[in-house]
């Protein structure tokens, strides 16, 4: 029915049974202007992405880098095995900064520490403690789907 | 060509006369070689032969009073020029002396061997004809600059000037001697570098200033969208040293719940803390990081793999783009490779408060910032009655927060706005009633189709009257008109301000000129597939200060994530929204009817965040719990007020083209929708489009 412009419909469950008939355009996996997720399509790691919050921006941003980036591409049985000192001058640089990055025992489980967002990694157990404060500064950062578009 | 005819025909007998005339005496004329034919009339000049004496007189007192005015203009008009060149000259000395203030190192460079003469030259020729103050800040700088001058002699004539402005206003004392001066000069040195409040004439040392002189990267402005590229400079920059001016006392915080969350806290300290409880009870403060984050100004320099710094209190009051440098408020300037101007805007006044004196001018509030926050919510503890002057987001929003505390305070909340409904330029208009009604659930008094004529101070009360006669009496206004884009820096930078949407035009990629960016909510920008647009929404400007930082470091791509915004009317009504959405296009909107699972507390309960966009972030389109059973409004039409809008999602269209959509009660369906509009397609039926939304699934 129509209210001046405005066309208002009212839908039950059984009119949205049927699947849409909508058609989508296909997406470009490879658009240049894409936001992407933590991985670029390169392989590389997007250091932009809003679901590493201000870790890599941050003062220990510069570690950071460094012992993700050693993991990401270490091809060690245990992955990131041999990253050990890049991950220990990373806690080391936390340390510095409590009030950025608290260490909280129960963030001993991964980058995505606490009910995060990060969709990236999440096998990644034993390596960093990454501390509450990141999980706010995910937050913060915005809508940017890490996933998808 | 056949009209002329036809009106010359016409006017024929007239014609006939004159042209008779005219052609006879032209041709006797003519043939007797005359160069002008005399025509008809044969009307005399004044001063003919038949003319009389006195007429003579006046002629020649005519002709004498005109050359004697032009000649007094052309005189005035020369004076004035050279008056603005010597400004000019005096302008661009001291411009260039203020560049060698910071330490030697930096001064050799930019000291050409035929400066120093210039400059002293210029400053003789200016000094008694410069005002005090103009002049004060360059000897200042000039004498700091001493030290690293080579030729004792130049440097001995500048200290003459300098000391001669530091201590009395003889432009004669020159040939002091270097010693005494130096003396002056490192105090001098040590007051100009730190700010004026903190003059300590401490001993001296090569102390960094306080301020850089030189800054790769410059943000001006220090809100969402500064801190956004901050963040993307130096996740793509590794070891970017990026500073941030901003007027505000204040770090980068985010202004969201400025109008919602900070409201809703049961802490008594909350002004303090500026901490909010979300729903789903985790507290976090709305400044972005806390100060440990970044570093100081003066470290900036020269720390170990760079950072951020903030400089707070100062104002960038001139921009140099040929010289690719800035001017702040206190006349310290400070160059830059890559510069963002991220200046958000003030809040608009209506006129009629603006006019209205002093004592209402006290009792109102233009709400934007962390003071206006914290004066407001004094004033709704101390005072009886608030009336909010705005029906869109921030009005709104704010009335549905002091609403809620209405009851507990015994406050009288009181909102006004021209439009027929709550929202009235957002949403379409059934929509809008119906928000209408909630927001006075809330508790306000909201007065529609209200414009304010005049508002006076009388008896104590704030007196608003509006034109068809209603008049409400308060104890304070606030007004939420609207943002005026600050557009201050143009002038000086050229940069080319948008006439129909305000603020700095930039084009696709957020770039205004070579080396400068624009973002936020000052960003008059071209989105590829929306058109020319400005928003002022919190989302944007993280999503614009992301892109000018990647663009800033290389990047070139344009504005194509499209950013979303929400709002929440208290706990039971919230929507998220995205692209154009503006209630004068045509609109389709889907319903449902709402459970209790689908209001903005149980969303965010369940995905364990707070701010609606992060909701956003995590989760993949799909469902959060599992899916429930909606049941659907019946389609019978009863009046408009029983219509039971709970749940549902409204689509804009523009030449038949999606270019917004509300999501109304249905959350973490974003992706979906931004999906939609990036798409741009024509589409048939539009349920089969919101068939995607899944509205009744959970």
């Amino acid at each position: 029915r129509f209210y001046c412009k405005d066309r208002i419909i009212f839908v039950t469950k059984e009119d949205h049974e049927a699947p849409s008939n909508a058609e989508l355009v296909e997406d470009d996996p490879n658009d240049p202007y894409e936001d992407h997720g933590l991985i670029l399509p390169s392989g590389e790691i997007n250091w932009n992405c809003p679901c590493l919050g201000g870790m890599a921006s941050g003062p220990c941003g510069q570690q950071f880098k460094e012992a993700f980036s050693c993991f990401h591409y270490s091809t060690e049985e245990v992955k990131g095995s041999e990253c050990i000192e890049h991950f220990r001058g990373m806690q080391e640089c936390m340390q510095k900064y409590p009030e950025l990055y608290p260490q909280e025992d129960e963030n001993e489980s991964g980058p995505s520490g606490g009910d995060d967002t990060a969709p990236a990694e999440p096998s990644n157990t034993d390596a960093a403690s990454v501390p509450d404060s990141s999980v706010d500064e995910v937050t913060v950062a915005g809508t940017e789907n890490a996933a998808t578009s | 060509m056949f009209q002329c005819k036809t009106v010359w025909n016409k006017m024929a007998p007239l014609a006939r006369a004159s042209s008779t005339l005219c052609r006879q005496s032209g041709k006797r004329e003519v043939l007797r070689h005359v160069r002008r034919p005399v025509l008809a009339h044969q009307a005399l000049m004044s001063s003919g032969a038949t003319g009389g004496g006195m007429e003579n007189t006046l002629y020649v007192l005519l002709v004498g009073a005109t050359c004697l005015g032009g000649g007094v203009f052309v005189y005035r008009t020369l004076s004035r020029d050279k008056a603005r060149y010597d400004d000019r000259l005096s302008d661009i000395s001291s411009r260039w002396s203020e560049q060698r203030e910071q330490g030697p190192a930096q001064a050799e460079p930019q000291q050409g061997a035929a400066d120093p003469s210039i400059t002293e030259s210029v400053v003789k020729e200016v000094s008694p004809e410069a005002s005090e103050t103009a002049f004060k800040v360059p000897t200042l700088e000039v004498a700091t600059e001493a030290p690293a001058v080579e030729a004792p002699v130049t440097g001995a004539r500048i200290t003459g000037t300098c000391l001669t402005d530091a201590e009395s206003a003889d432009p004669s004392s020159l040939g002091e001697s270097a010693e005494p001066g130096l003396a002056a000069w490192q105090n001098v040195t040590e007051s100009a570098s730190d700010p004026p409040p903190a003059s300590a004439m401490s001993p001296v040392e090569p102390a960094l200033p306080e301020v850089p002189e030189h800054a790769p990267y410059l943000l001006i402005g220090g809100g969402t969208a500064s801190f956004a590229a901050a963040r993307s400079i130096r996740a793509r920059d590794p070891g970017a040293r990026v500073l941030i001016v901003t007027d505000e006392a204040d770090l980068p915080y985010m202004r969201p719940p400025l109008s919602k969350e900070l409201w809703f806290s049961d802490d008594p300290s909350v002004t303090e803390t500026l901490r909010f409880k979300q729903w789903n009870g985790k507290e976090r403060s709305i400044y972005f990081q806390p100060p440990s984050f970044y570093v100081s100004p003066r470290e900036l320099q020269t720390v170990e793999n760079g950072g951020v710094a903030v400089l707070m209190d100062r104002k960038v009051t001139h921009m140099d783009v040929r010289g690719s440098k800035v001017k702040l408020s206190d006349g310290t300037e400070i160059s830059y490779d890559k510069c963002l101007i991220a200046t958000g805007g003030v809040p608009r006044n209506l006129q009629v408060i603006e006019r209205a004196g002093e004592e209402v001018k006290k009792r109102t509030t233009l709400f934007r910032k962390i003071e206006d926050f914290r004066a407001l919510e004094k004033v709704s503890r101390e005072l009886k009655s608030i009336t909010i002057i705005g029906g869109g987001f921030l009005g709104s929003e704010l009335a549905c927060a002091l609403g809620r505390r209405s009851a507990d305070l015994g406050l009288e909340v009181v909102q006004m706005f021209p439009e027929k409904g709550n929202m009235g330029k957002v949403l379409p208009e059934y929509l809008s009633n119906w928000t209408t009604e909630k927001v006075k659930k809330e508790g306000v008094t909201v007065l529609t189709d209200a414009v304010v004529k005049n508002v006076s101070y009388k008896d104590g009360k704030v007196q608003i009257r509006m034109k068809d006669g209603r008049v409400v009496k308060t104890d304070h206004v606030v007004a939420a008109v609207g943002l005026e884009p600050n557009v201050e820096l143009a002038r000086s930078a050229g940069l080319e301000v948008d006439s129909d949407f305000g603020g700095y035009r930039v084009n696709a990629e957020l770039q205004a000129r070579a080396n400068i960016w624009v973002a936020g909510d000052a960003a008059c920008f071209y989105d590829i597939k929306l058109g020319r647009r400005r928003v002022e929404h919190h989302d944007h400007a993280v999503v614009s200060g992301r892109l000018a930082g990647e663009n800033m470091t290389g990047a070139d791509k344009p504005y194509w994530h499209q950013s979303m915004f929400w709002s929440d009317l208290g706990p039971d009504v919230g929507y998220e929204a995205i692209g154009i959405v503006d209630s004068n296009l045509p609109t389709v909107g889907v319903f449902t009817k709402a459970t209790a699972k689908d209001t903005p507390r149980a969303v965010t309960e369940l995905s364990g965040t707070g701010i609606r966009s992060e909701s956003e972030t995590e989760a993949v389109a799909g469902a959060v719990a599992g899916a429930v059973a909606g049941a659907a409004g019946a389609p019978a039409p009863p009046p408009q007020q029983k219509e039971d809008y709970g749940k549902g999602v409204i689509f804009y269209l523009r030449d038949k083209v999606v270019v917004g959509i509300v999501l109304w009660n249905v959350f973490n369906r974003m992706p979906i929708a931004r999906k939609i509009i990036k798409d741009g397609e024509e589409h048939a039926d539009l349920n089969e489009v919101a068939k995607l939304f899944n509205i009744h699934d959970d």
